[in-house]
């Protein structure tokens, strides 16, 4: 192989050669840790970065409405920077290239010399120059001080426009339509995201994005944006004649490569924008190179999307690490939840090749629009997916290994509920196929990491493979080939419990049903070895509250309970306990508030908000939890299961009755919802919320099960989650009335308890679904399975048995025996728990404050009589 | 009322008289009663003052018993009663309920540090049975 030969080296005072970056954006980030990954000893970096904060998440930009702070977006790990000796210059863009001296200028006038040059420039947001394009209230939308103008903007705003229907333009009026706005989508093709879909995948997208209440308007361009006399836009006119009041206007019509440096400067450049690399990403200066959405690649595109970006980063880190790397086209496959609608589009999505058939399913009654693009021999070209993307995982793959389908495409395409179920796997995938094209990762690859590199689990492989470590999409069809492939190496994957059991959760909880176990004792007997330990027995204990076996500190199911469960109460940092009452829908009188405050001054409690709209009360000792749950149950309190793998709350925002948007009373449908499931034991923690309109305030698409009210029903989403891995929730049906959301939420509930494993949320659970939403909605809606019945009884028996354990504990002197500081000392507090006051509030004492030790482990004094029998 | 009228009275045990099985740790001035055995749910534990150290005492899911430092070395709280009681690989142990970690009930050596320094101190513990049959 020929290469070009590497820049000479001038080598700096500490004789490393100097690397230049101008642009500090998703790939240039990627080129960084690529380039240390690899070992940059060699290079001293400088990194010129033109906005005013380091490389952020511009995929998920339009999460910042949604309440991720800009840190959060951040995509620089804590200390990489100081660790790597990586020299960010923030806010001061290159200004020029001086090729003949290999240096850059900065704005601020300083000047880098460069061994190597690396441009990632990125690209910026295309304005159609029409009338009136620069008035105040229009934006463009990249990055994040667009969106804060946005977001100031739209206070005072009723309307917005979007000029652009593709990708990022519907993205953009998803946003304005969260924030309130009436929203329109102005766009000049026939259809909308003309790139991606065909005809009739626009067609099934634009029906059901007007369902949403967004107004498109296709095969119409803006002509010209009337300007008030205040200098602000006012109105629209387009090109079939229309004219729309606006108060906002985006445009995302296109972005355009920024070459300009590398133009001034005399690289080669594209007709058509771009800088031009060749294949190891190489301008026509053979010290500099170009990488991401401003390079123009040697199979003459410009790709704007961020996986091609990053192997572009990949191949220069390779470069310039002596290795090689090449960049020669990427697969611009895309799959997107646009206002919550799925799309996906992979391959030959238009059907252009020669000779090609499309097989197509198109159900505008459910918005759904399936095509497959084929050869005469079956072999899978392209497709476009609309309204449901649930295959794309296994399609795409399919497509870029270049195989025989393992099944007629029509079969394929078929919804399982038009009776043709087939369920190809992952096993229907060749080696070659890729599974991730983040990092290039084949299915062979996968397989090999697991047989020949020893890899036994998921985090395994992904460590080994580094498949799923960028976008993350394809993680789902990464475990079931790493699963089928232990499982075909008889490692019986341990899907045992743990070493007590060989059953996994769910296999336990049949077992339990079906054999009518109600011990503990019985089931390890009978099905397990050993006594038990902390994953059997609260998973066990868990099992059978669910099955409603009466209260969780009877007999022997108190010795299963973790000890947040064992005392009813979360334990903290200290030794002490939190205590929280249940608020349901976060509604509360003001006497409710003020027996709350009393209980927590008299008990000298510390008070929070919790995020699930209720208050916390941290502090407590073990003997006084009776004392304060006396008065918070005579004065009408229950349990808030704060401490439980259970329902947590469900959280309203104020709804109809008193907010001018809402259309459904959301605190009465949120209270119900909490009274029905209160107390509901379950694998791990639920929490749920109900929103009063489409605005969302309650932010019910980030739970477990999520209900937003329409003008004639209620939505309903699950497998949302917030926390460390968010997700958002899927619709899994729309406007339903209040009897049939009771029965399907209560049918989820208790199908996601019979069958997920311990500690698995309801995002994992739904996400590793095998036939995904499809199948949920099959076997909870359809009855599919035949298990309906036994699902609402189940539901039944627990809304029926429910009662509240804190009443039935201070009601019985044997429950209430467990709560003492001392067994042979009840009422000595625990001189260990000590608090020092702050912010006019208790805290716990840290050691060395209020007479704790200064160090903990293994250096407090033991006991004078203490004898180690080992 | 409170919530611990129906405990113990710590002065109880053998030599007053109430009898039945009692669970005995060793002390400075000998054996020093802490509960009836049937105080302890099998499986579980609970604290105990000896001598003004903290102990934490179990029953595992027979009779047999086990007392070990109540101080949970990796957070520095009293804690150690309050965990689940269960076995690994067929050793007695309990999970501090704090951060997780394991600790043999037989040696208080932690099961999931390399470090041997870290450790529960180890109590003596007896169950004595009907001894007011004797006084009497
Ligand atoms: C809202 C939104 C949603 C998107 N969604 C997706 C998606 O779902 N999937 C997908 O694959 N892609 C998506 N994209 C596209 C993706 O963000 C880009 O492909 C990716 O950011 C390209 O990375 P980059 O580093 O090439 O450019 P950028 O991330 O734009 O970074 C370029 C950086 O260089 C800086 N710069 C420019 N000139 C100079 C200079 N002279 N000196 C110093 N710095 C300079 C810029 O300020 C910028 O910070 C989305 C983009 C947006 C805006
Ligand atoms: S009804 Fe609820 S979701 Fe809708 S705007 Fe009002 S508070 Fe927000
Ligand atoms: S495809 Fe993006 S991480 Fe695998």
């Amino acid at each position: 192989m020929i290469k070009s030969s590497s820049p000479s080296p001038e080598p700096v005072a500490d004789g490393r050669k100097r690397l230049v970056l101008v642009g500090h954006g998703m790939v240039g980030q990627r080129f960084l840790e690529a380039l240390v990954e690899r070992g940059a000893a060699d290079w001293q970096v400088t990194v010129l970065c033109e906005e005013p904060r380091a490389a952020y998440d511009r995929v998920h930009l339009t999460s910042y409405f949604s309440g991720t702070s800009a840190d959060e977006l951040s995509m620089v790990p804590a200390g990489f920077l100081d660790e790597h000796g990586i020299d960010l210059r923030l806010g001061d863009p290159a200004a020029a290239i001086d090729r003949a001296a290999r240096t850059v200028t900065g704005r601020s006038g300083e000047v880098f010399g460069y061994d190597a040059l690396v441009l990632a420039t990125g690209s910026y947001p295309f304005v159609p120059p029409v009338p009136g394009h620069d008035a105040d209230g229009c934006f463009v939308y990249r990055t994040i001080e667009d969106l804060e103008a946005i977001e100031e903007w739209a206070k005072g705003a009723r309307t917005g426009a979007v000029v652009g229907g593709g990708l990022l333009g519907l993205e953009a009026a998803g946003a304005l339509k969260a924030m309130g706005l009436d929203t329109h989508v102005v766009e000049f093709a026939p259809r909308l995201m003309a790139i991606q879909v065909d005809e009739g995948g626009g067609a099934a997208l634009r029906r059901k994005i007007e369902e949403l209440g967004v107004t498109v308007h296709a095969g119409a361009g803006t002509q010209e944006i009337g300007v008030g006399a205040d200098g602000r836009a006012a109105t629209m006119a387009l090109s079939n004649g229309e004219t729309l009041d606006v108060d906002l206007v985006i445009f995302s019509a296109g972005v355009r490569p920024r070459d300009q440096l590398a133009r001034e400067s005399g690289l080669d450049v594209g007709e058509r924008g771009g800088i031009a690399v060749d294949e190891n990403c190489r301008t026509s200066d053979p010290s500099i190179w170009a990488i991401g959405e401003c390079a123009l690649a040697s199979d003459g595109r410009v790709y704007g999307l961020v996986a091609p970006g990053y192997q572009m980063a990949e191949t220069v880190a390779h470069e310039l690490t002596g290795g090689s790397g090449s960049f020669t086209g990427a697969d611009t496959s895309t799959k997107l939840k646009l206002l919550g609608v799925d799309v996906a589009s992979f391959g030959d999505a238009h059907g252009t090749s020669e000779g090609c058939l499309e097989v197509v399913y198109s159900n505008s009654r459910e918005g759904v629009y399936k095509k497959l693009v084929v050869t005469a021999e079956g072999v899978l070209l392209g497709g476009v997916l609309v309204g449901d993307a649930g295959s794309y995982d296994l399609l795409r793959p399919l497509c870029l290994s270049g195989a025989v389908l393992p099944a007629p495409p029509e079969q394929l395409v078929l919804p399982e509920s038009a009776g043709a179920p087939i369920a190809i796997g992952a096993s229907a995938l060749p080696d070659d196929a890729l599974v991730c094209s983040c990092h290039n990762v084949t299915k062979g690859k996968i397989r090999a990491a697991v047989n020949d590199e020893g890899c036994a689990d998921v985090p395994a492989v992904k460590k080994c493979t580094r498949a799923g470590t960028g976008c993350g999409s394809c993680v789902k069809m990464l475990t079931t080939i790493v699963q089928d492939e232990l499982a075909a190496n008889g490692v019986e994957v341990a899907k045992g419990l743990c070493e007590h059991f060989e059953h996994t959760r769910a296999e336990l909880f049949e077992i339990v049903q079906v054999r009518g176990i109600t011990s503990f004792r019985r089931l390890i007997e009978e099905h397990g070895t050993g006594s038990g330990c902390d994953i059997c027995k609260p998973a066990v204990a868990s099992i059978l509250a669910s099955l409603a076996n009466g209260h969780i500190l009877d007999g022997e199911q108190a010795s299963l309970q973790d000890t947040n469960d064992h005392f009813l109460a979360n334990l903290q940092r200290n030794g002490s306990y939190s205590v929280v009452p249940r608020i349901p829908g976060g509604e509360i009188t003001p006497e409710g508030l003020i027996v709350i405050g009393e209980i927590a001054r008299d008990f000298g409690l510390y008070t929070k908000i919790t995020g699930g709209q209720r208050i916390d009360m941290f502090g407590a000792s073990v003997d006084q939890l009776p004392l304060i749950w006396k008065r918070l149950v005579d004065a009408g309190f229950e349990s808030g299961h704060a401490y439980g793998k259970a329902l947590r709350t469900v959280k309203s925002c104020v709804g109809e009755t008193w907010c001018r948007y809402g259309v459904q009373d959301s605190v009465g449908m949120a209270i119900e919802l909490e009274l029905r499931y209160r107390g509901l034991r379950s694998p791990h923690k639920l929490k749920s919320a109900v929103s009063g309109c489409a605005r969302e305030c309650a932010e019910a698409q980030s739970k477990d099960f999520g209900v937003i009210a329409t003008s004639t029903g209620w939505n309903l989403y699950v497998g949302g989650n917030g926390g460390m891995t968010p997700r958002h929730a899927d619709l899994l049906a729309a406007d339903l009335d209040r009897e049939t959301l009771l029965r399907t939420i209560d049918r989820f509930l208790m199908f996601y308890i019979r069958t997920a494993d311990r500690l698995e949320r309801t995002a994992p659970w739904v996400e590793r679904m095998e036939g995904g939403l499809d199948h949920l909605r099959a076997v909870i809606m359809d009855d599919s399975l035949g298990i309906c019945d036994d699902l609402d009884e189940l539901m039944q028996r627990h809304v029926e048995t429910y009662e509240d354990e804190w009443r039935a504990t201070i009601e019985d002197p044997e429950r209430l025996r467990r709560f003492v500081s001392f067994v042979n000392a009840p009422g000595t507090p625990d001189p260990t728990v000590t608090f020092v006051p702050e912010r006019d509030q208790i805290r716990p004492a840290k050691p060395g404050e209020e007479g704790l030790p200064l160090a903990t482990a293994g250096l407090i004094a033991g006991p004078t009589l203490e004898v180690r029998t080992s | 009322m409170t919530a611990y009228d129906t405990a113990y009275d710590p002065a109880y045990g053998a030599a007053d008289g109430i009898g039945g099985t009692v669970v005995e740790i060793a002390s400075a001035d000998g054996w020093t009663p802490v509960c009836r055995l049937d105080d302890l749910i099998p499986g579980r534990g609970v604290a105990a003052l000896v001598d003004g150290a903290q102990v934490a005492v179990f029953r595992g899911l027979g009779d047999e018993v086990y007392a070990v430092g109540n101080l949970d070395p990796f957070s520095g709280a009293y804690v150690i009663s309050r965990g689940i009681v269960g076995s690994r690989g067929g050793v007695p142990m309990v999970m501090s309920p704090m951060y997780k970690e394991a600790f043999d009930l037989r040696t208080g050596l932690c099961l999931d540090a390399d470090d041997e320094a870290v450790a529960l101190p180890v109590y003596q513990v007896r169950v004595q049975t009907a001894v007011a049959a004797e006084v009497g």
